[in-house]
């Protein structure tokens, strides 16, 4: 370790350090200050953001350090997309904060630390690096997912997500030991050099299926999926809007590297078993979505088909695939997050809003928001005006020029059922009248909201800028792939 | 025979023999409805992991192995179970038709995971146990002149001399991040447990004197009243 080292690594130790101080904020004054609590983190934030610019621009580590991280465009993109919608988190999170009944600094430090944990996961290219961070992002997603301790869905929430992630993460960690007894290494640079002269040894392609079950698991893709309706039903929605953004992009971050750098010359092996799960996904995600009443469980089999259409992208192995993952990402954090806020404003009690019923009428009390609404949810839909276009466009475009072209039909009509869930919704915002549609008063939720607004119809119309960031941010990842 | 990692003879018949105890152990950890009982069998199957480690070579894991689990983690267990006093837990019909099904199907993956692991082919052993002995350690030191400067560096080459060293090269050299992140891990899980374990909070209810001290103190001022009058 060199003192270059310790810049290289600055996002992550300004993250540690102000995690623990978080934790130790409150002996000083305001023991359960909420308000306090938000303006630390959101500092904090800040200077994780400018961390981030010093460590790209800081020199090649020392080996021992290089082989386990990098700061890649990839890493830097993934890192700044996680500090924006952790602020946005932040800001959401205030809300049920500052009524006092749940400690604040504890959970500001809990989200530092997953931060921290999603950041090593994207700069990882070592398949310790990358598990470590992904224990550490899961251990804290556990504790936040029952944060609610005095309700029993809270808890049984947690229960379910600690058990099954449990398990999975045994089953992710017995793949990589699998690929390692194979490959001899668990640097994704060494495992691609090995994999490309082992194409059929069973021992590796098993390997590779149980470290798929385990990241697919983490994106919640059919048939690892069971956990996320209950979960995110259960969880406070704040943090349900963290599993479902945060914690998913992270969780596609390292998915990509590990298949992009580790193992694509291994893809005729795998391409198969990530088709079938994409197509499930997409499948079973949108069907069950469509009898659900409740917004929060009828969102969390959005959520699993979206990971459906994510994974065309990873399943493609091509330049315009990982853009299309790293555009989608993007896309589906600010539309998923603007969603998941409008279900806060209409919060009366901690679960209420969730119905569909709730939203009856909120053209009327609330134009604007239910204005909002329509956007996210054509976003998520896919249609054009939105960002959420863009992002399908590209995931579809790279699925039908790898040749997978029943998977983009199969994409296409389940984006049409989609859009019949999400205009339940709208039907009941603009047709249907109901008293029930009283928007809460709260700055910091309607201020995310008319940002995730501006952020999906800018992304959506003007999308060079973004296309081109996407472009730059996987080029070291491609030229890895096709050398 | 040409694997250096190929058991054989004694060996083999020492890893088939513990890992068979090691395997009924685990589950009866799970099936026993003592909690005692539970923790004892988890106990026979970290010793017995334990010496899976010294018979691959890896002497300094064995050793932590039986050191923290056998020793710290499985005192606080008891601990736990004295504490919070359960005798058994309640019967319960532990053969119904889904976790039958569930046997089925591991013993089947089983199977299939052994059929195809058996025939996979394997990165020659970095990590053979005679490796793990004669790891080279290349250390520079500058020799520095009189004024100051350097003058030339020396380059010394040893032999590692055990497979503690050979650990502790592995974690605080080559993982030291990894090492520092699963410390924060351990962090995180005890800020968790605080979070989830402490009672509501309720700023009147915790600055309230708890109500046997305040008690004892009334008890002692009418004893002060009582012998002062």
């Amino acid at each position: 370790m060199t003192w270059a080292d310790l810049l290289f690594l600055l996002p992550e130790i300004v993250l540690s350090i102000g995690g623990c101080l978080l934790l130790l904020a409150p002996v000083i004054g305001g023991r359960n200050n909420g308000v306090a609590a938000k303006w630390s983190m959101l500092l904090l934030l800040v200077a994780t953001a400018a961390a981030i610019y010093v460590a790209a621009g800081a020199g090649i580590p020392s080996l021992a350090l290089g082989t386990l991280f990098v700061a890649d465009p990839f890493a830097v993109f993934f890192k700044l997309l996680f500090v924006v919608v952790i602020a946005m988190i932040t800001l959401l999170s205030a809300e049920f904060l500052e009524d006092g009944r749940y400690s604040a600094w504890e959970y500001y430090s809990l989200m530092a630390f997953a931060l921290c944990g999603m950041m090593f996961m994207a700069s990882g290219t070592h398949l310790i690096s990358i598990y470590v961070g992904l224990e550490l992002l899961s251990l804290a997603s556990y504790i936040l997912a029952g944060y609610y301790k005095n309700e029993t869905r809270s808890t049984e929430a947690a229960m379910k997500y600690f058990v099954l992630g449990a398990t999975s993460s045994g089953i992710l960690l017995y793949g990589m030991s699998l690929i390692y007894g194979a490959c001899g290494s668990l640097h994704l640079e060494a495992i691609s050099q090995a994999v490309a002269t082992m194409a059929g040894n069973q021992a590796l392609i098993i390997g590779v299926m149980l470290l798929g079950a385990g990241l697919c698991f983490k994106v919640a893709a059919v048939p690892f999926h069971v956990w996320t309706p209950d979960v995110y039903t259960g969880a406070p929605t704040p943090v349900t809007a963290f599993l479902s953004t945060a914690s998913k992009v992270a969780a596609f971050a390292i998915f990509a590297r590990i298949f992009y750098m580790g193992l694509h010359s291994l893809e005729p092996d795998w391409n198969s078993i990530i088709a079938t799960v994409a197509a499930l996904s997409m499948i079973v995600g949108n069907l069950a979505a469509v009898t659900q009443t409740n917004v929060k469980r009828m969102l969390a089999y959005s959520s699993i088909a979206h990971a459906g259409y994510a994974l065309l992208g990873v399943l493609a192995m091509s330049e315009i695939g990982l853009q299309g993952v790293l555009i989608y990402m993007l896309v589906y954090a600010f539309a998923n997050i603007g969603t998941w806020a409008m279900v806060m404003l209409l919060r009366r009690r901690e679960y209420a809003g969730e119905n569909v019923d709730d939203f009856d009428g909120l053209h009327k009390s609330a134009p604007l928001y239910a204005f909002a609404m329509v956007v996210f949810l054509l976003s998520l839909g896919g249609i054009p005006p939105t960002a959420g276009f863009i992002g399908k466009y590209y995931l579809f475009a790279a699925a039908i020029s790898a040749g997978y072209a029943w998977l983009a039909v199969i994409a296409v009509l389940m984006s049409a059922v989609s859009m019949f869930y999400y205009f339940r919704l709208v039907v009941a915002m603009y047709l249907k009248d109901g008293a029930a549609a009283d928007v809460i008063p709260s700055r910091q939720v309607r201020f995310i909201v008319i940002v995730c607004l501006i952020a999906t119809l800018t992304l959506g119309i003007l999308p060079e800028r973004m296309i081109r960031g996407a472009a730059r941010s996987i080029a070291p990842i491609v030229n890895l792939a096709s050398r | 025979m040409t694997d250096p990692l190929m058991l054989t003879g004694v060996s083999l018949a020492l890893f088939v023999i513990v890992g068979a105890i090691a395997v009924a152990s685990s589950i009866l950890v799970v099936s026993m409805r003592n909690p005692v009982h539970s923790a004892l069998f988890l106990l026979l199957t970290f010793l017995c992991v334990a010496i899976l480690f010294v018979s691959m070579g890896a002497e300094f894991v064995g050793a932590v192995q039986v050191l923290v689990y056998a020793g710290g983690i499985m005192v606080l267990f008891l601990f736990v179970v004295m504490l919070i006093n359960v005798k058994a837990l309640p019967k319960e019909k532990v053969f119904t038709a889904t976790s039958m099904m569930g046997v089925l199907m591991g013993v089947l993956l089983f199977i299939i995971l052994a059929i195809i692991l058996a025939s996979g082919t394997w990165a020659p052993a970095v990590n053979a146990p005679e490796n793990l002995r004669t790891a080279v350690v290349v250390k520079t030191t500058p020799v520095v002149d009189a004024g100051g400067a350097t003058i030339q560096t020396e380059t010394v080459t040893r032999d590692v001399v055990g497979n503690a060293e050979a650990v502790g090269m592995a974690l605080y050299r080559d993982y030291l991040v990894p090492f520092e992140v699963a410390s924060l891990f351990l962090l995180v899980a005890m800020v968790g447990a605080i979070v989830i374990g402490k009672r509501e909070l309720d700023a009147s209810e915790e600055e309230a004197i708890p109500e046997f001290i305040a008690k004892k103190v009334s008890d002692e001022d009418r004893l002060k009243e009582v012998t002062g009058a």
